[in-house]
């Protein structure tokens, strides 16, 4: 029941911030904050203390569960709401609850405009994020999967920069049309289901055994496959992804490189691979090239691009290619790493883009050259860009690191030479990244921009994220270890 | 007659009745508000029926009229359509000044006619009240023509949907006359046994005649190639009527056409199913197309209108192959979220357009969600349902039709459904985002910025309200269905 409260503060929080449009700027926002705190606090006791808000562990066949909570919605077709979270989940469902609290900190100054249909958004996004996150059911995983969709297009198609009709479509129409082919998909394995037990059920455990293999599998497979690799996103089903992020807000972006992508990702160890685990085998070989063309091909359209946002978007890109490589090595260290990328990628993503967001916010642009010697009007923001570029590269001893290496471990055992392949991309990466530092902070500042430095809290959600990276990358075992049952359940051998 | 036959017609009984009424008070006083309130009334007690009365069924009620749980079901959804085009319709014919008050008559033939096809499964109550229906049709699409600024091109409408309905129920006739010529008998149900005994299954004429009455329902449901007259009629057709003509007058035509083809067997003909096909695909690949192309919301309408007609076409095409209490709950199901959604949707229209001027374009509506919330909220609500985005009953209808064509196999048209949505997105997202838009100047004529009279807005809240509930909670209806579909 208190994932279904996550959710219902969340929605009800949307509303309340909504309703009160007419009262101001201020109380929407503070609205959207409480809401949030709530929702974090909440996630703090699940988290630390669940004994405390009386969560016992499930242990069954089916994994180790915190929390499981099952109801019928349409017992026509066996739907249910089945919402569960294990370690896996409860990692994903902190770092959506915690960049929502940052991506308020990103609107707080720069939204003015209709603020609280904004924050009505932007918690409807995150609550639809976190039912992707829990919904064991497959109906109702699709049905958040598109729920998410809508409060985000309407955060880029309203508050968007300068092309935002263009971005808001495409991210529509990509997302949703993938997302009928996975529809499809489920539908036909429901149905597949159906004529061998006699069961209608779109239950997620029921459907786990299904051993369907051959063509069929592998097409049904692909429909889960397409809908979550365009998400994530990968070559070459990844450009919607330059167009949304560079256009839209500076929350928006926030939360759809941190927590969006992190849907797709999930959906591929959650869902693609145990649903249809001899189909994904026998198409591990291309999905993990595919990681790879992703990591190498958008490293080096990244470098060639002038626009800030668009940058840091296909470096994201770039870095989700490793996510796939590590799910389809599908091993522990592998899967392990992935885990700790989604998250770390998370952070220092957010980051990049909340820095991008707020150059722009102050001086009108995102193209690089007409920017330059940043560091000696605003230190604070020169250091923090220079303090996430590093991390994003893979400085050991930041989170991201440890993702990385753990995933290259991993696909090393499978496939030496895509490992290697992979491996350039880590040298890629200090190219792409240290361009930017270059072009933007350092030289001379050639247009003469004065602006204000980081603002208190934007510091403040700086500093947030610098703790989580340097404990993702100091003491990485405390999150493999929440992540170990979830895995170790998903059949992946640990040593 | 008795008493049970008396009870199953008091829904007719009260819209006849109500039709009287309004016709006596229209002769003797002509007041638009009087006569708008009588018929409001009248159909609204004929809704309440529905709820109140327990009727006998089913129960063949005379030789042309037969009630059981579907006809019961469509005919309140056609009375709950009249209803909803009545009382938009005061406020969009209340600025034009000259006589309005038949306008209400035709209205209620129009429903009688309408409700009639929902209870048929005779030939001859097919046709009585598929003209009834288009009989009043013409006359309430050119209803405005002698206005001073009138809507744009009423008199154009009325003339073309005059012309093809003429041919239209001449193709009907001469496909009855054919299968009554063979088979002796113009009961739905009767047909089928009588081509088996006298083993005329591979006869050319039944397949003939079959096409034929296929032919003329796809003129009525505007389905590729038949599709012609749509934009046009909707285009030129003041709103309210074009709200009627795009939910009542094609509910009963699948009311029927469903039930014609269930019981009478026809899903035998191979011919038959691959006229279907095709027409099924083109209309989702065709009408999806075209509305690209479209800026006036109107005319997009009704391109939507065909495809979403062909969406319907796979359930009909489906049902020759899985059980038949699954289409008929699949088609019930779409049939109400399109209705629903395609009154909220010509609600909004007509809640900013009176008589005098319309604003059908999409210019219109840009920045309508800074100008006037509430009416936006409606339109995106409607939009997204049609584009069958989940919380909505559009949803649970395009799952109902993806679950049809699955069991079915139809994997050409299941490919052509997802090619159709994915085109479809992309006009519905045009037009919800030129509603999220900055509006450039408002001016305080703005129409949409006036006051909205408490009818519409009982509408168009009651429709959102629709549209949600049964996207988010669709148990109670789908109850109902599986109970009605039961007969089947």
């Amino acid at each position: 029941m208190i994932l279904v409260w996550l959710m219902l503060i969340l929605f009800a929080g949307g509303i309340g911030a909504w309703l009160s449009e007419s009262r101001g700027v201020g109380v929407p926002r503070v609205i959207a904050l409480v809401a949030v705190l709530l929702d974090l606090a909440l996630v703090i006791f699940m988290l630390l203390a669940p004994e405390s808000i009386g969560l016992t562990p499930v242990a069954s066949e089916q994994g180790e569960w915190l929390v499981l909570f099952q109801a019928d919605w349409i017992p026509r077709f066996g739907i249910s709401f089945i919402f569960g979270a294990d370690g896996f989940s409860l990692l994903l469902i902190a770092l959506t609850v915690f960049l929502g609290l940052i991506s308020l900190g990103s609107a707080w100054h720069e939204i003015k405009e209709r603020s609280g249909f904004f924050y009505f958004n932007l918690l409807w996004t995150l609550a639809g994020v976190i039912g992707v996150f829990t919904a064991l059911d497959l109906f109702l995983f699709f049905f958040f999967w598109e729920v998410m969709l809508i409060p985000m297009y309407f955060i880029i198609a309203i508050w968007g920069h300068e092309n935002k009709e263009y971005a808001a479509m495409k991210f529509f129409i990509f997302t949703q049309v993938s997302g009928l082919l996975m529809l499809l998909s489920i539908l036909m394995l429901v149905f597949l289901n159906y004529e061998a037990t006699e069961v209608i059920t779109f239950s997620y455990f029921d459907l786990l055994d299904n051993n369907l293999s051959g063509v069929l599998g592998m097409l049904l497979m692909l429909g889960f496959f397409i809908a979550f690799a365009t998400k994530l996103p990968v070559v070459p089903i990844h450009n919607w992804l330059p167009d949304a992020h560079s256009q839209a807000p500076t929350a928006g972006s926030v939360i759809l490189a941190g927590i969006l992508l992190k849907t797709g990702a999930y959906g591929l160890i959650r869902f693609t691979v145990p649903l249809f685990p001899e189909p994904s085998m026998a198409f591990a070989p291309i999905a993990m090239t595919l990681g790879v063309v992703s990591i190498l091909y958008t490293a080096k359209v990244a470098f060639a691009q002038n626009d800030l946002k668009r940058l840091i978007a296909y470096t994201s890109v770039s870095h989700m290619g490793f996510v796939v490589l590590g799910v389809y090595a599908w091993n522990a260290q592998a899967l392990q790493g992935a885990v700790m990328t989604m998250l770390a990628h998370g952070f220092s993503a957010a980051a990049l883009f909340m820095l991008a967001g707020g150059l722009q916010h102050r001086i009108h642009t995102r193209d690089m050259d007409k920017m330059g010697g940043f560091w000696g009007v605003a230190p604070k923001m020169s250091f923090m860009a220079l303090f996430f570029t590093v991390a994003a590269v893979g400085m050991p001893g930041l989170g991201n690191f440890v993702g990385e290496f753990l995933v290259l471990l991993g696909s090393f055992q499978v496939s030496i030479t895509t490992t290697a392949f992979a491996a350039l991309g880590l040298v890629v990466a200090a190219v792409y990244s240290l361009i930017v530092i270059q072009k933007v902070f350092h030289g001379e500042n050639k247009n003469n921009y004065q602006f204000d430095d980081l603002t208190f809290i934007e510091m403040a959600c700086f500093a947030l994220m610098m703790v989580g990276l340097l404990w993702m990358g100091l003491y990485p075992q405390s999150m493999l270890d929440m992540a170990e049952p979830t895995l170790r359940s998903l059949g992946v051998a640990f040593p | 007659m008795s008493t049970d036959v008396l009870i199953d017609l008091l829904q007719i009984i009260m819209l006849t009745l109500t039709t009287v009424v309004v016709m006596l008070v229209a002769g003797f006083k002509r007041e638009h508000g009087l006569v708008n309130v009588l018929t409001t009334a009248g159909l609204a007690a004929s809704l309440l029926v529905f709820v109140f009365v327990d009727p006998v069924l089913p129960l063949q009620a005379t030789e042309l009229l037969y009630f059981d749980e579907y006809s019961l079901f469509f005919s309140a959804l056609i009375t709950l359509g009249a209803l909803s085009v009545s009382i938009l319709a005061y406020p969009y014919f209340e600025s034009h000044n000259s006589h309005n008050e038949e306008f209400y008559i035709l209205l209620m033939t129009a429903t009688l006619g309408a409700v009639v096809l929902a209870c048929s499964t005779h030939f001859v109550s097919f046709f009585i009240g598929m003209e009834m229906l288009g009989v009043s049709l013409y006359a309430m699409i050119a209803y405005p023509v002698h206005a001073e600024k009138s809507a744009k091109f009423p008199l154009e409408a009325a003339l073309k949907y005059l012309i093809m309905s003429g041919l239209t129920s001449g193709l009907m006739l001469f496909g009855i006359a054919l299968i009554y010529a063979l088979t002796g008998t113009m009961f739905f149900n009767e047909i089928s046994p009588a081509i088996e005994a006298q083993d005329l299954a591979s006869s050319p004429v039944i397949i003939a005649a079959w096409l034929m009455i296929i032919s003329a329902v796809a003129f009525k449901l505007s389905l590729v190639p038949f599709h012609i007259w749509t934009p046009d009629v909707y285009e030129g057709a003041p709103v309210p009527v074009t709200a009627y003509l795009a939910t009542v007058s094609k509910a009963a035509m699948l009311a029927v056409t469903l039930r014609l083809l269930l019981i009478s067997d026809a899903f035998q003909y191979e011919a038959l199913m691959l006229v279907l096909t095709v027409m099924a695909a083109a209309s989702m690949l065709l009408g999806n197309l075209l509305a690209l192309l479209q800026s006036n919301v109107k005319r997009l309408m009704a391109y939507s209108s065909i495809a979403h007609l062909g969406y319907l076409l796979i359930v009909i095409i489906a049902a020759a192959s899985i059980p038949g209490i699954l289409s008929v709950e699949s088609m019930g199901f779409y049939v109400a979220a399109y209705f629903i959604m395609s009154l909220g949707g010509f609600a909004v229209i007509s809640a900013i357009s009176n008589s005098g001027k319309e604003l059908d374009m999409i210019s219109d509506y840009q920045g309508l969600f800074w100008r006037n919330p509430w009416l936006a909220s409606v339109m995106i609500t409607v939009l997204f349902s049609l584009a069958g985005i989940p919380l909505t009953a559009g949803f649970m209808g395009k799952f109902y039709v993806f679950t049809n064509g699955l069991q079915g196999s139809l994997w050409f048209l299941l490919t052509m459904l997802i090619i159709g949505s994915a085109i479809g997105l992309y006009y519905y997202l045009r037009i919800i985002y030129a509603i999220l838009q900055q509006p450039g100047k408002i001016s305080k004529q703005d129409p949409a910025m006036q006051a909205i009279p408490f009818g519409t807005h009982a509408v168009l809240g009651s429709m959102t309200a629709i549209i949600i509930y049964l996207g988010v909670y669709p148990m109670p209806m789908i109850n109902i269905l599986q109970s009605l579909a039961a007969a089947f």
